[in-house]
């Protein structure tokens, strides 16, 4: 049961992460959105997504830094696994309280809201409800890390997490004997991820690529779409009427 | 110099009678489906008043449009792409769907299935969101028709800037105007350049701007971004929606539901050409007076033989430049300078235009001192006090409204005196700086405004684009993923090893 839950559900998980989203956004971009419900009902919805966001954003960076840097990159920069642990229960806890405070704003609104309520479906509210019993989980863990504040219980969580994506027979074994809180708080974690591409939650993925795109590839502000193949020869002012005959028939021609 | 061709429209104010059949018919067509009930991508509003959604106009609210910055940089009012970004989670510049109208219909079931009571059975009205009672509607989408609700409310109206508006509020100074809004398919769209997504795009060929449902993300700047509030989210999709300018129709020559179907016969379409290096320079304009000029410079005149060139050389398809020639846009806008772009101010350059409306002489003693001698009521003393009209179309620039509605006032007596008493006189026409001749191409533009003379819309080029014969039995328009002909491009499952030519990117 262990070896299935954390040496084999890890890759079904993120197999399914990867190869469903890829399949969704092939073919069916249109059901790929955020699914705003702000026009419908800004109260709560400005305190609750920010707080929820920004927490979720904080814990989500940390959890990818924390967990997938190499253990010997903390060694090289001479920071040790205590002060990193201590790192890790002050920045989680802070933004997982103000995360959880979000989302319980935002799953209040959506339940008792008869407007978000009536077009919510059963994955929009599901989907909050994982999350939120996630983050109490995760604050949950909070407890047992206080007992071993010198980071050794939190390198099992490392070899585990690095064991799986260098692909190492024995990563499960790492997190044998840790509390089943932390158990809990993996393998919910993991039906999270298997969970993204058929829900709301595929627009995590955008919110990653999108402002890439907006900030640095995007020249300017505006987009323009041409029917044309091949760009327009630039030239800087009026086409002088007699030089052009012969252009004119070139452009007509393709 | 880039000469791109744009499909606009003028509006003819002097005319709208107000019915809203354009709103109806587009509504039928567009918008009657779930999330969008209370979208309308053409309403008709009556001025003054707030409009719809309430307050749209008053950009310090919404912050929609464009800026110049101190530094004289050009950025959405709603900030920077930075500024968009952070603001992702809770678009501080949205409006709740209260803003608009909480969408409604009526239990008519009720009427025929009532059992037998004292009182008569009545159609009660319910949410379309929730589906639950509403016991009182406070809004629709044209709540203050016909000067509805008191004057404090409607005299909230932006175009007041400037104005002593209490006079108006009195019955004897009352007045009124219709003004039917649509997309404006700006030439600088602030919805286009708020997507983070880069779905919403400005055609080339046409210059309609659309928004790509299967990119849209429903992150949502563009709705607080359009300072007309003419990009709906629907919620039911979660996906925004705008006014298409009927593109399926203007493709093939023919005119949007909206023109097609008004009664009035008020709407124009033809096409501009216009210069899209200028564009984000007559945008930036220092003084906010000087937009309405600067957009005129960005259009190009369609009989100069060295534009007929570049534009041939840019590859403007011949009947488009024909088009152009013969565009009543062109003579409304550039030639007779009636017509006039909606807010300026917004630095979006507008291309859905309005002729200003002639309302009655203010004052019945100098009504009867006019006509005798044919001297021209001053367009000051109309009843729509001529700032009114300025604030709403020339960014507060009296003189060119001023302008225009003396030429239409020119129009009715020069051709009074034509039929009625015989007289071409010249002398009327001259006095607004125009001949006996134009002013005859201006009432039959203007005034009989015939179906050819409305619409002069080229067809597409689809053949230049597309293989015909790779389309036939295709799928048509499609919400979704229903008919999916498995197209799209480097598929993983198979795509086709023909895939349908799209439009990309350029710029």
């Amino acid at each position: 049961m262990h070896n299935f839950f954390f040496a084999i559900f890890p890759y079904i998980a993120l197999a399914t992460l990867v190869v469903g989203s890829i399949a969704r956004y092939e073919r069916d971009p249109f059901t790929w959105k955020t699914s705003s419900s702000q026009l419908l009902r800004r109260k709560q919805l400005v305190v609750g997504s920010i707080l929820f966001h920004v927490g979720m954003l904080v814990i989500f960076v940390g959890h990818v830094v924390g967990l997938l840097t190499p253990i010997w990159v903390f060694d090289a920069m001479g920071i040790g696994h205590g002060a990193k642990q201590i790192l890790a229960v002050v920045a989680g806890g802070i933004a997982g309280v103000l995360a959880l405070i979000g989302g319980v704003m935002l799953f209040h609104r959506r339940w008792t809201d008869p407007r978000i309520r009536q077009t919510s479906n059963f994955w929009d509210i599901a989907i909050l409800g994982l999350l939120l019993a996630q983050l109490v989980l995760g604050l949950g863990t909070i407890f047992f890390s206080l007992q071993h504040l010198d980071g050794h219980e939190m390198v099992k969580f490392m070899s585990w997490a690095q064991g799986i994506f260098t692909f190492d027979p024995n990563a499960a074994s790492y997190i044998a004997d840790v509390s089943i809180v932390f158990k809990l708080h993996l393998i919910l974690g993991m039906a999270i991820l298997l969970l993204t591409p058929f829900t709301r939650l595929a627009h995590v993925i955008s919110g990653i690529f999108v402002p890439l795109r907006f900030l640095f590839l995007r020249r300017g502000y505006q987009i323009v779409r041409s029917r044309r193949k091949a760009p327009l020869p630039h030239h800087d002012g009026p086409v002088p009427a007699a030089r052009k005959v012969a252009g004119s028939k070139a452009t007509a021609a393709e | 110099m880039r000469i791109r061709a744009q499909i606009g429209m003028v509006l003819n104010l002097d005319k709208c009678i107000g019915c809203h059949t354009c709103s109806v018919t587009c509504k039928n067509v567009w918008t009657s489906r779930d999330g969008v009930e209370y979208a309308w991508f053409n309403n008709v509003e009556t001025k003054p008043g707030t409009g719809y959604p309430t307050d749209w106009e008053n950009q310090e609210r919404w912050n929609g449009g464009w800026e110049r910055t101190k530094s004289g940089k050009l950025q959405p009012k709603q900030g920077g792409k930075w500024r968009m970004l952070a603001n992702i989670f809770a678009n501080p510049d949205l409006p709740e769907i209260d803003d608009y109208y909480e969408p409604f219909d009526f239990d008519y079931d009720h009427l025929k299935s009532a059992p037998e009571m004292k009182a008569f059975p009545t159609a009660r009205p319910r949410s379309k969101i929730t589906g639950e009672r509403i016991e009182k509607i406070e809004k629709g989408p044209n709540w203050e028709e016909i000067l509805g609700g008191e004057f404090s409310k409607r005299g909230e109206d932006y175009n007041f800037e400037g104005i002593q508006k209490q006079i108006y509020g009195e019955y004897e100074n009352t007045f009124m105007m219709y003004l039917p809004r649509l997309c404006e398919h700006c030439l600088n769209p602030t919805c286009a350049a708020s997507c983070p997504s880069g779905a919403i795009y400005k055609r080339e060929e046409d210059g309609i701007v659309l928004i790509d449902q299967e990119k849209c993300r429903g992150w949502r700047m563009c709705v607080s971004g359009c300072p007309y509030k003419k990009v709906y989210y629907n919620w039911s999709t979660g996906k925004s929606e705008k006014c298409t300018l009927c593109y399926p129709r203007i493709e093939s020559g023919n005119p949007t539901v909206c023109s097609e179907t008004c009664v009035g016969r008020i709407r124009y379409l033809g096409v501009m050409l216009y210069d899209a290096d200028k564009i984000e320079e007559a945008a930036n304009a220092a003084d906010k007076t000087d937009l309405y000029d600067a957009q005129l410079g960005v259009f190009l005149d369609p009989n100069d033989p060295v534009i007929i060139e570049t534009a041939r050389a840019d590859g403007i398809p011949e009947d488009w430049i024909k088009a152009a020639q013969e565009s009543p846009i062109w003579k409304m806008a550039m030639e007779w300078k009636v017509a006039f772009p909606l807010h300026p101010e917004y630095r979006t350059l507008p291309m859905v235009w309005y002729i200003p409306p002639l309302s009655p002489i203010q004052n019945a003693a100098e009504a009867g001192a006019i006509g005798s001698d044919g001297a021209m009521p001053d367009v000051r003393s109309l009843r729509i006090p001529l700032r009114y009209l300025a604030n709403m179309l020339t960014a507060g620039d009296e003189k060119p409204v001023a302008s225009a509605l003396e030429r239409m006032l020119a129009m009715r007596a020069y051709m009074r005196a034509k039929t009625i008493e015989g007289v071409q006189d010249e002398a009327i026409a001259a006095r607004v700086g125009l001949s006996g001749r134009v002013i005859e191409d201006m009432y039959k533009i203007m005034a009989l405004a015939d179906y050819e003379d409305r619409f002069v819309i080229p067809t597409t080029h689809r053949e230049q684009v597309e293989e015909a014969y790779d389309l036939r039995g295709g799928c048509g328009f499609t919400d979704g993923n229903a008919c999916s002909t498995g197209t799209s491009k480097g598929s993983l499952f198979g795509g086709s090893k023909k895939p349908l030519k799209m439009p990309t990117e350029v710029m």
